[in-house]
Formats: structure tokens, sequence, C-alpha cells
């Protein structure tokens, strides 16, 4: 035995915290996971067919409401699906046809046709959620928004050539 | 076997009273009136005698109490409103209308919930400013400022949380762009605004999680700790107000007079009350709260703004990067707010509004000087100034957040500094100067953002606004 072995007292003591401590935490575990967000299966939120390839004109900007996104497809023929919540403080973002750019009505952030910033005080592109395309079908996954400091090639998604 | 051990009147009915009220009422002197303040539930919140300098309306003005009063008629309103409101979308805004049509003096109670938790929150800050003026957290009181800092939170949270109640447009737009300001906060931001709102956006679920908040959890938490709130003022007594020269009314020497709580102290208390629930509901008769059409997520209103009371912190958004504008300043600011009492004091002016004569001028100054500066710094960062376009190469959270931060603090650090050689005074007296600088900056802000800012948020004057 050494001066540093732990007193009986001090080991009761420590025990008992320790004990505490992991009372408390698996309460807060309880607490909390019982509050965690309940996903709610719908629309919104799973993975949902936007429509054929074709009937997505280049150049065009098609809202889906239910989605909360809208698809792009760039004038090259890129797609690209916006989440249409601002990134500023989470207004619903409209498509401006005449200027051709999203505008904010709430703090006046704008974003170009590909989501990309124009008008702070917006701090990073409109968010965008994945695409696939099969069989000439464009699938959007709302599931999670992918969040991007800038807009870059790997953000669009382009149909096969079929010949 | 009959002899007589029971000490109680052989009256029934005078049974019954005395078991119930235990001191004789009326009172007959002043022990008979300190016995019913100690013995009676309600009552003995109060000390049994209190100095009699303290009583003085223009030394507290009341505003403990009247908060009080708020909070009592916020209870029984909020109550009455629980049994006709359903916390849920699809029902939220149609009980909202047969609330104002069909419920009979629902508008009214409506009105009062709305207008005297909108006055909570200034009667909350009032109280915070009236310590503050007459160093009311000197010595013992420090925890006490803290636990109504805690306070003002926590009547800011409730009224955040009524306000989704409602379901209409100002409901969920203003709460979307509130929830908003929480998710800038790094790391843990998302995930706790996702918390709160139960997804990523205000939806069902935000609904149900906000009337809980709003209905149980919050108010309980507010119980709790007004009640240590009050324990401790009678605890630490109330400071007693000195005049400049360091002398008491009515005091001889060091003695001041004390006189019995029961009527001096409850007799002001109750005609206070009376007048201000008198007010409230007179103002309630007349003005509506407000309500606007059904929520609507696919459509944000032009301008949508957050709640009154976080207008100033928006309208810093405008200016600064959001993790500045939204995070940091605000911890700033409550942090120094929570520090204050436990700076060292080198001026002992406990019960002295504005500390001293000088104090005095100096907080006048420090108002001045934040009803130029603020506008002017708006306007320009406004108009002219354009931080990320002339530092492009910079990320903004540097351009437009470090370098305007430190540009800020300077200015304070050189403010805190000249006022002091200036003026030759007390650190206390220059932190009063400061306190108050940025006091009337957070006002000006929120100001600014309430009646200055119009559709997409452009600088106009309040007649373009409304």
């Amino acid at each position: 035995m050494t001066d540093k072995s732990v007193s009986r007292r001090d080991f009761l003591k420590i025990a008992w915290g320790a004990a505490g401590v992991l009372a408390a935490a698996e309460a807060g575990g309880v607490v909390l996971s019982f509050f965690s967000p309940r996903i709610v299966e719908g629309e919104f939120g799973g993975i949902i067919e936007a429509g054929a390839v074709e009937s997505f004109p280049p150049g065009s900007v098609t809202p889906f409401t239910q989605g909360r996104f809208y698809l792009v497809r760039m004038p090259d023929g890129g797609f690209v699906a916006l989440y249409r919540k601002c990134t500023h403080l989470g207004c619903a973002v409209p498509w401006n046809p005449a200027e051709g750019r999203f505008i904010c009505p709430c703090h006046a952030s704008a974003f170009e046709m590909d989501g990309e910033v124009i008008n702070a005080p917006a701090p990073r592109p409109l968010d965008r959620f994945a695409i696939t395309i099969e069989n000439g079908i464009v699938k959007v996954d709302t599931g999670t928004p992918i969040q991007r400091d800038h807009t870059s090639a790997v953000d669009f998604v382009y149909a096969e050539v079929r010949s | 076997m009959t002899d007589n051990h029971d000490p109680r009147p052989d009256d029934l009915k005078q049974r019954v009273w005395e078991s119930i009220q235990r001191d004789e009422l009326p009172p007959k002197d002043d022990r008979g009136r300190m016995r019913v303040v100690m013995n009676n539930l309600i009552l003995h919140l109060h000390p049994s005698k209190v100095a009699k300098p303290t009583l003085k309306f223009t030394y507290t003005w009341g505003l403990g109490g009247l908060a009080l009063l708020l909070v009592a008629i916020l209870s029984f309103t909020g109550i009455m409103l629980m049994f006709v409101y359903t916390p849920s979308p699809e029902f939220a805004y149609q009980d909202m209308l047969n609330l104002q049509t069909e419920v009979w003096f629902g508008q009214l109670i409506r009105n009062l919930h709305h207008w005297s938790g909108n006055l909570l929150v200034i009667v909350a800050f009032l109280h915070l400013l009236r310590v503050f003026f007459t160093g009311g957290f000197k010595t013992p009181r420090e925890f006490n400022w803290i636990l109504g800092i805690g306070l003002l939170l926590l009547i800011v949270g409730a009224n955040f949380t009524g306000y989704l109640l409602p379901w209409d447009q100002l409901a969920y737009w203003a709460v979307t762009v509130g929830s908003s300001l929480l998710s800038y906060v790094p790391l843990i931001g998302e995930p706790l605004r996702n918390f709160l709102l139960g997804g990523p956006e205000v939806g069902a679920v935000t609904l149900t999680n906000f009337y809980g908040l709003h209905v149980a959890i919050i108010p309980l938490t507010l119980m709790g700790i007004v009640s240590f709130h009050i324990w401790r003022v009678r605890k630490d007594t109330l400071s007693i107000p000195h005049k400049l020269d360091g002398t008491v009314d009515g005091a001889e020497g060091n003695q001041v007079e004390k006189v019995t709580t029961l009527p001096h102290l409850v007799s002001r208390e109750f005609v206070f009350a009376l007048v201000m629930t008198g007010a409230i509901l007179l103002w309630s008769v007349w003005v509506n709260a407000p309500l606007e059409a059904a929520a609507n997520p696919d459509h944000s209103p032009n301008p949508a703004k957050a709640a009154w009371y976080f207008m100033g912190l928006q309208e810093l958004l405008l200016h600064f990067h959001p993790v500045f504008g939204a995070i940091i300043i605000p911890a700033l600011g409550i942090g120094a707010l929570a520090l204050l009492p436990y700076q060292r004091f080198d001026l002992s002016a406990e019960g002295v509004w504005f500390r001293s004569a000088k104090g005095r001028r100096m907080a006048m100054i420090g108002a001045f000087t934040a009803l130029i500066a603020v506008p002017l710094l708006v306007v320009f960062d406004e108009y002219a100034l354009d931080l990320p376009g002339m530092l492009p190469t910079l990320p903004t959270i540097i351009s437009n957040g470090w370098i305007p931060l430190a540009a800020l603090l300077l200015l304070v650090i050189g403010y805190y500094d000249g006022m002091k050689r200036l003026f030759k005074a007390t650190a206390c007296e220059t932190r009063q100067s400061l306190f108050v600088l940025l006091v009337v900056s957070f006002i000006v802000l929120t100001v600014i953002g309430v009646a200055f800012r119009g559709e997409g948020m452009a600088l106009m004057l309040p007649w373009e606004v409304l």
C-alpha cells in the first residue's frame, strides 16, 4: 500500500458520483431520444419522382411545392434540384422568371439559376438534393439537403444520351 | 371524566375560522400586523418590516411587482385559452378565428394575454435597467442579478414559443426567421434547431413542441426561478436609496426608520396592481392583438420579420456575418451582463441613481453617442461600406465578421478609455456610461429594425414601412 492509494471513503465518494453521473446521463438520453425529431413519412423527406427527362426543357425552372424544391435544368442540359429554403434565415425563395434569378422576399438575398449567391446576406448557395436519373425518369431524394460553399460541376446530373 | 382540555372556542363557526386564519383581524397593534404578514401564505413573501425609504415609488418604480402581476394575468388568461385551442396545424388557426368570433369574451382574453406577454418583456428589461442604475446588484446581491437575467431569457422564450401558436403568417415566418438564427451556432446549431422544430422546417411537430414548452416547461421553470428570485430579495433585503451626498431621507445618523409591511407596503402594492390591471384591461378592450392570414409555408411575406424583441439581432444580421450577428455579439452581450456584478467596485454608490452627478452626465453622453452614432453607422454600412466587396479574397466570416467586430471593439475600448480620462471618472461611472451606450445602441437597432425596414429589408421611413 502506498500513500497514493484511494481510501475507502474516497472510493465510495467516487463510486457514488460516477453512479450519479451515469444515472443522469441515462435519464438525459431517454428524454433526448424521446423528443428527437420524428420523421413523418410523406411527400417531403422521401424520394420524389419528378418526371421524364424530356418534360424539362433546357433552361427551365420547375417548382415542386410538395417536395419543397425547384428542379432546374441548365441550358447545357444538366439537372440540379434546389431546396427552396433560403440559406440566410429560412424563408421560401420564389423563382423570378423576369429577372432569371431566385430572389428572397425576406432579406433580398438573390441566387443564380444554379443556386449560386448573387446578392448577400445569404452566406452560401441554395442547398441541393441528390438526383438520380433512371430509365429517363428524374428522381429527387429530399431526405437530406446537401450544403455547399460554391456551386461546382459535381452538382449537376446529366441524362445519358440514348441513341 | 368531563374535564375540558380543548382550548378552542365553543362556537363551531369560530373554530373553523380560526383554523384558517390564526391571527386576529384586523390586527390591533404593530406586533399583530407583523404576525399577519408572517403567517399569511401570500404576504409572507414580504419581510414583516421594511425600511421606510425603500417605499418611495420612484426608487423601484414597482417594476418587479408589475412583472409578477403580469405573470399572474398571463397564467390566468393562458389557462383559459388552453381550453379553446388545439395545437395542430389543421385546427389552430380556425380555433383562433372561433376564439375571436364565437367564444364569449374570447377576443378580450386573447388581447389581455397578448399585450401582457409583450409588456412583460419590456417590464422585465426595465426592471434590469432599474436595478443596474441604482446599484442594486452589488454584494450580496450578485447571484440574484444572474437569476434575473435567467428570468429575462425565459420570458423571451415564453413569448417566442407563444408567438407561433396563432399559426398565422406573422407567427409562421417570425418563428422560421427566429429559429434560423439558432442554426448559425457552430456545430450544435443545426441539430439544436432541428430538435426544437422537430425537423428542418416549421411544421406540425414544431407546433406541438412549442405548445408543450409554452404551457408547461417554461411556465414551471419560470415559477421556480421567480420564487428563488423573490426569496433571495427577502434574504438580501432591499438596498436603501441614498441621496448624492450619501444621506438617506428621514434617517438620523445610521438609523434608517422601519415601518410595518402591513399596511405601508401592502397598500401601495395593492393600489399599483389595481391601477395597472385597469390600464391593461382598458388597453385590451380597445386594441386587438394582430391576426393575419393563415400560415402558408409556400409563401414568405415581404418583409419577413422576427418578433419585435429579436429585431435588434435581425438588424445586426444585415451588417455582420450571421455567426457574428446572431451568435457572437449577443453572447458577448449576455456574458458581459452576467459578469457586471462581479466586477470590482471603486465607488460605493449603492442606492444612488446613476452613481453620482458625474455618473449621470456620463450616462447622458453615452445615450446621446448611441443615438447619433448607431443610425450613422447603419446608414454608412447600408449605402457606402461593402467590406466583402473591398476584400474579395477573404472569406466573408473575416471580411464581414472579425474585421468589423474588431473595429467596433476598438471603438468601445477607446470610448471607455477616453471617457475615463476626460472626466477623471471612477471605473463604476465609466462602466455605467458604456453600459448606457450599448443598451441604447441595442434599442436603436431594434427601433430601426421594427420601424425603418420595409420591403426587402431596405431602409425607409416609418410611414413607408406601414
